[in-house]
């Protein structure tokens, strides 16, 4: 069988490996980070002489620099240099797909309010962040745009090609229509808020090597910058990370300044340098989720099924081009979520502005795009007078017609059909709805809502040559293993994950398997940890790599006790050859004396995909994962304030890897999702600058805004369809979505004001303003603006 | 009370430090991490907001072995004389064993990212110490409201703490004779003064020290919790050339009735003053005070420090405010009385003059039927800054007349404020709806807020007197009282259903 290397093992004794793939081993870390002793860079012991970095920033949103006077920054205490962009050996370029719109210092014109003019390196923090506060810079002020109304009026340049994704005729569609409607929604951006900020740690080596210790989920793009940067080939730059403090996008590409800034002075100074960023100078500098204000138009029926859709999304992405062309693209890919548009038309505009530059962040566009079909689904449901599930229903893909999306891509696995009722009875969401009008009906100054709502995420890198992933397998002659793969560890277990692969197939426990620091110096050539790819990608890879080591072993125990291939078999108890089990151990160490290789790589390639951009024609995703979400909030219509009391989740994560930290990503991706719909905003001042940039006026929920009552199940019994990784399925993204729940529930909350007549197109963020101003709009008309 | 000291002696976990030569604002965050290089209290913003480098500090309080957690990355070692801290690298008991929070968080996959982890750790281990905490829902939600955790959605770290509640005794239960033998031998009842090259260090035993020193030093800082200075060193890299430290002068940490009522010393923290505020000013489902910052904020900030800094949005101002609260201040042996709200003069100047202090404020106990009512309206409802923070207290006769109402606001204006028209509008008027159409109305000429990242000017006015709306509502002459805050409502529905 030409995949028998990729499917599940059909030996039953495999499956039972305590702690083995699929069963909840807890976090490879988790006794490390309860006692503090998992170490982040910042934690590393400090090469001696180690300069600590901080850059000096931008005043200005757009503005040509006149001058930029130093001399104050460089004679402060403790400073021993100080670097420009002239100082830059090699490319002033940090633009992650090759655009060359983003120099990593601002050079002659500033961009952003917060962009990096110069770095300062010193004997330590305090005093590099001291110093960077004396720069005299003169500036001449040019006209900034600072979000999309300013951007679309004043014709703002596009950072990346307009993507028009249609199939059949939507305007046909919309004119034929029995019913048509328009409208649009605003959905706010969000900071990643990773607890860890963006840091790193440079070591010159000999002759013109680089060793670089960074929070990035990228480490082969880090090591290209840097090499860029520096003028130096890529096998002299080595980019190493164990462990993030969390990522969520927020290091796939942002990580590169802190890097390439790091192994400047280091290259310049000989001596370490780290730069590790205070809290407020990451938000000011960083990207974050896009937001974005998306114009619909829909035909449906009266019973309420959509004819045709037509959308506008445009998106606010800074003043680089960054991630932004691909994160816009699937929002478009996501603007359908799990329904199927007959005719459609969907047209995307990645806006340039003078703000930070907009990057990859959980979901990658697909939150906005799935945000606007859920609009699109309330409207029609407040139009027809139906249920919006109903509505949802009544819309969702097919399996076998009505299953095309609007990027022709044919869906082979929609179960929302069935997903969607199986979650309505778990947690009653009838009879709950009905409490709900009924507790409003009463309710002058309280009311409730409830929503239930789907998700269906494409699993894959749209960019196809991403989808591709290396590992490196050693097995020790004491039959200890250890592994290496080119993911990145940012909290989401990937490493436990790859450990139980392993585990799995060797039959071998916790304390046998070992995984190491990611490093370009071992698997070379690697993809971003992100599009929820980790665990497909490189599990497929450490599975081949350690199958190639299980085969010479197989074919040495075979020969070197005598019997046939087939009899030799890797379960927990040892490795049975024959009629007898010997040790893991044992058998490596024969291996050894016999000259066996035990240490492999493994390479994995995502098959079935192609993606042609210019044509909107092919498959860019190998599945979709599934889920629904249903949350139950309470509104204050005195205050505004909200209260999420129930939520429950039924989600798709095929034949989980882990449940436990599946579990896990779906609760911690739910409050994110939610927090981004409720408390996060961001708010920029008319100069530019953002004024959120710190916890204190940047509100990501807190313990207390977990829902009251929150129910998590996985999907049961539901391997995937496609052959992954022991048939599981990614889980990053996904539950991201079902915070789209909370929206809804808010605006059904809302909508008892005027007796479920109106849909009150609740904008995102729903802060208790955002919440209140759409109270008064839906009581007695637009409330005055200020 | 003998002598002076020049060095400031303490504990870390079981190691002794004797400083002599300590920067007054060196951070206990960057000293842990930078010189002592340990590195298990983590920083995640450096202000006060996140937990992540939440310590604990012990102290011996007469007899007793008091526990609180800090953010140290706004926690002074200047401010730690006399004191034991643990960090995560002492939670372990000696032969190894994780602490039962630990275990929990291992058990419960609490951690994901892990950079949180330490601070949650501390927390949980501190709220298991913490004397009277709710063992419910909303007392987890209190003692974790000061860690923020973006991985996981707080579920498994919540199940990880009820877990860890009904675990048996912990390593430091068997140490604490030890702990408190040692920290009494600290106590020598010295001043300490310290001249660093980074600044002076004043610690004086009592308040009339305290006077003395003010008085020869009127340009010093008086630090008490450090929780607002702390970002002048952290954020605005301020230099402070001369700290006096006032959290342990226990003539200001003096808090109980007296004749005119509720009295609290200068350096009484929002933790050790809660209880006491909360039986003076009773308050029905929510508890202002306990929104004031997180744990770590409150065990730290006093309530006069809250007064002192003349923050506009400060939480303790309007309640204490509409309390008719009045203030001590004292220069050198000259004292005087002056009601709160005529403290605050403008923006960012106060009626202090210099070497002046505030040394305690009373709270006059309300007469019998009165009504308080305070209400805190933010982004998120834990360790948020307010948009709006409202106090209302009135008294009402029988038959519905208002009497001397006094209704303060913070985040309306560039201090706390008494809405004076709105105060007028319902005095010696029958409780009704004209009356309140009619302080609806008043109110929005008592205040011209601004537009801020917090919220608009129309959204502070539209809730400033909404909130006379739920007065009303809830005090007004409707019979059946129906809830009002989603914070009410959500009390008094159920608990998770699973595990």
């Amino acid at each position: 069988m030409a995949d028998a290397n990729i499917t599940a093992t059909a030996d039953p004794a495999a499956g039972v490996v305590p702690g083995g793939a699929s069963e909840s081993l807890r976090h490879e870390s988790a006794a490390m980070h309860v006692q503090g002793t998992a170490s982040y860079i910042d934690d590393l012991p400090e090469p001696r002489g180690t300069l600590h970095l901080v850059p000096g920033l931008s005043t200005r949103a757009h503005a040509r620099i006149v001058s930029m006077n130093l001399d104050a920054v460089r004679q402060a205490a403790g400073v021993v240099a100080v670097y420009t962009a002239a100082d830059i050996p090699g490319e002033n370029q940090i633009s992650p797909v090759g655009k060359g719109d983003e120099p990593l210092l601002a050079k002659d014109l500033v961009s952003f309010y917060g962009q990096p003019l110069f770095v300062v390196a010193a004997t330590t923090r305090g005093a590099a962040r001291r110093a960077a506060r004396l720069a005299q810079v003169e500036y001449e002020d040019l006209p900034a745009i600072l979000n999309i109304a300013q951007a679309r009026e004043n014709g703002s340049p596009m950072v990346w090609r307009q993507m028009e994704m249609k199939r059949g005729d939507a305007l046909a569609g919309l004119e034929h229509a029995p019913r048509r409607l328009a409208g649009r929604i605003t959905v706010g951006g969000q900071e990643h808020f990773y607890l860890e900020g963006q840091v790193a740690l440079a070591r010159p080596g000999e002759e013109g090597e680089m060793h670089v210790t960074s929070s990035t989920q990228h480490p082969t793009e880090t090591q290209h910058m840097v090499a860029h940067v520096l003028d130096r080939p890529s096998n002299l730059i080595t980019v190493e990370v164990r462990r993030m403090g969390g990522g969520f996008g927020g290091k796939e590409t942002q990580a590169n300044a802190c890097a390439c800034l790091a192994a400047l002075v280091a290259d310049k100074t000989g001596r370490a340098a780290k730069m590790r960023l205070d809290r407020d100078d990451d938000m000011t500098m960083t990207g974050k989720r896009h937001d974005f204000v998306i114009d619909y138009d829909v035909g449906f029926t009266a019973e309420g099924r959509i004819v045709a859709v037509d959308m506008v999304l445009a998106a606010r992405c800074g003043w680089s081009a960054d991630l932004s062309g691909p994160v816009i693209d699937r929002a478009l890919f996501h603007a359908d979520n799990a329904y199927f548009y007959p005719d459609v038309r969907l047209r995307s505009e990645p806006l340039r502005t003078n703000t930070q530059s907009n990057t990859a962040y959980r979901g990658f566009g697909g939150p906005q795009g799935i945000v606007a079909a859920e609009r699109v689904i309330e409207e029609i449901a407040f139009a027809t007078g139906l249920d919006p599930l109903e509505v949802r229903l009544r819309n969702a893909y097919g399996t076998h017609d009505r299953n095309v999306t609007p990027y022709n891509m044919v869906v082979e696995d929609s179960i929302t059909h069935d997903l969607l009722p199986a979650l309505a009875r778990r947690c009653d969401y009838e009879q709950r709805r009905a409490a709900c009008r009924e507790f409003n009906a009463a309710s002058p100054y309280l009311r409730r809502g409830i929503a239930i709502t789907p998700v269906k995420f494409g699993i894959s890198f749209t960019a196809t040559h991403y989808n591709q992933a290396g590992a490196l397998v050693h097995v020790y002659t004491d039959g200890s293993v250890q592994v290496n793969h080119g993911g990145t560890e940012m909290g989401q277990g990937l490493h436990t994950k790859m450990v139980q692969v392993a585990m799995r197939e060797f039959g071998l426990g916790t304390d046998q398997v070992r995984i190491t620091a990611t490093t370009t110096g071992k698997v070379p050539n690697t993809s971003a940890t992100a599009a929820s790819s980790g665990a497909d990608l490189n599990g497929m890879a450490v599975l081949d790599a350690v199958r190639r080591i299980k085969r010479r072993l197989v074919e040495f125990a075979a020969s070197h006790w005598n019997v046939g291939e087939d009899e030799v078999r890797f379960a927990p108890d040892g490795v049975h050859v024959g009629h007898k089990v010997i040790a893991f151990s044992h058998l490596t160490r024969q291996a050894y004396f016999a000259r066996v290789s035990m240490s492999a790589n493994g390479f994995y390639k995502t098959p079935k995909i192609s993606w042609n951009g210019d044509t909107g024609q092919g498959r860019p995703f190998y599945y979709f994962a599934y889920g629904a979400a249903c949350s139950e909030v309470v509104i204050d219509l005195l205050t505004g304030e909200t209260k999420i009391d129930r939520v429950d989740i039924l989600h798709d994560a095929g034949q989980s890897l882990n449940p436990a930290l599946d579990i896990g990503q779906i609760e911690g991706g739910f409050v994110q999702g939610a927090g981004w719909l409720t408390c996060e905003e961001l708010v920029w001042d008319e100069a530019g600058r953002l004024r959120t940039h710190a916890p204190s006026t940047y509100k990501i929920p807190a313990c207390s805004d977990r829902p009251r009552v929150f129910n998590v199940d996985l999907l049961e019994n539901a391997p995937n369809r496609e052959h992954t990784i022991f048939r599981s399925k990614a889980v990053g993204e996904p539950p991201f979505v079902h915070g789209v729940s909370v929206l809804q529930a808010i605006s059904d909350a809302l909508a008892s004001l005027d007796g479920y007549r109106t849909c009150p197109r609740l904008d995102a963020p729903a802060t208790p303003e955002m919440i209140l101003r759409t109270a008064e709009r839906l009581r007695c008309g637009p409330p005055p603006a200020g | 009370m003998t002598g002076i000291r020049h060095d400031i002696r303490f504990y870390v976990g079981n190691e002794y430090h004797v400083l002599a030569n300590i920067a007054p604002t060196r951070t206990l965050l960057d000293w842990l991490r930078e010189e002592r290089g340990l590195t298990g209290t983590k920083e995640g913003c450096n202000e006060g907001d996140c937990g992540a480098c939440t310590v604990l500090v012990v102290r011996l309080e007469g007899e007793r072995l008091v526990w609180r957690a800090v953010n140290a990355c706004i926690q002074f070692v200047s401010m730690l004389d006399g004191a034991q801290v643990l960090t995560i690298e002492d939670m372990r008991a000696p032969d190894g064993t994780l602490h039962p929070v630990q275990q929990a968080m291992v058990e419960h996959h609490g951690s994901q990212c892990g950079f949180c982890t330490p601070g949650f750790v501390m927390s949980m281990v501190a709220g298991r110490k913490a004397a009277g905490l709710a063992q419910d829902e909303r007392g987890i939600d209190d003692m974790l409201a000061g860690n923020l955790c973006r991985c996981t959605g707080y579920a498994p770290i919540v199940r990880a703490m009820r877990h860890a509640m009904q675990a048996g005794p912990d390593h430091f239960d068997a140490m604490a004779d030890d702990m408190a033998d040692r920290l009494r031998a600290l106590r020598d009842g010295a001043t300490v003064d310290i001249t660093a090259p980074a600044g002076r260090l004043s610690i004086p035993v009592t308040a009339d020290a305290l006077a003395q020193t003010l008085l020869e030093n009127p340009a010093a800082r008086i630090v008490a919790g450090a929780t607002d200075v702390g970002l002048w060193v952290t954020k605005g890299l301020r230099d402070l050339p001369h700290v006096v430290s006032i959290g342990q002068i226990a003539d200001l940490r003096r808090i109980g009735p007296t004749a005119e009522g509720l009295y609290i010393g200068a350096a009484v923290t929002w933790q050790e003053a809660r209880a006491a505020l909360a039986e003076i000013l009773p308050q029905p489902d929510e508890d202002v005070f306990r929104r004031i910052g997180s744990v770590q904020v409150r065990n730290a900030g006093t309530v006069c420090g809250n007064i002192a800094n003349g923050s506009p949005i400060g939480d303790g101002p309007p309640v204490l405010i509409a309390a008719g609260a009045i203030l001590h201040l004292r220069r050198g042996d000259v004292r005087r009385t002056i009601a709160l709200e005529d403290f605050f003069i403008e923006y960012g100047k106060q009626d202090r003059a210099p070497g002046e202090f505030v040394e305690g404020i009373t709270i006059p106990t309300p007469a019998p039927d009165t009504v308080i009512r305070a209400w805190k309206v933010s982004k998120r409802f834990d360790q948020d800054i307010s948009a709006i923070l409202a106090a209302f207290s009135l008294t009402l006769a029988p038959d519905g007349t208002i009497s001397n109402p006094r209704i303060a606001f913070g985040g309306m204006a560039a201090t706390p404020r008494r809405a004076r028209l709105t105060e007028a509008a319902l005095a010696g008027r029958r409780w009704n709806e004209a009356t309140l159409q009619a302080a609806r109305e008043a109110i929005m000429k008592d205040f011209t807020p601004l537009t801020d990242m917090r919220a608009s000017a129309w959204y502070r006015s539209t809730v400033a007197a909404n909130l006379l709306t739920r007065l009303y509502a809830e005090c007004g002459p409707q019979a059946d009282r129906v809830p009002t805050s989603v914070h009410a409502a959500c009390a008094a529905t159920g608990d998770h259903a699973h595990g």
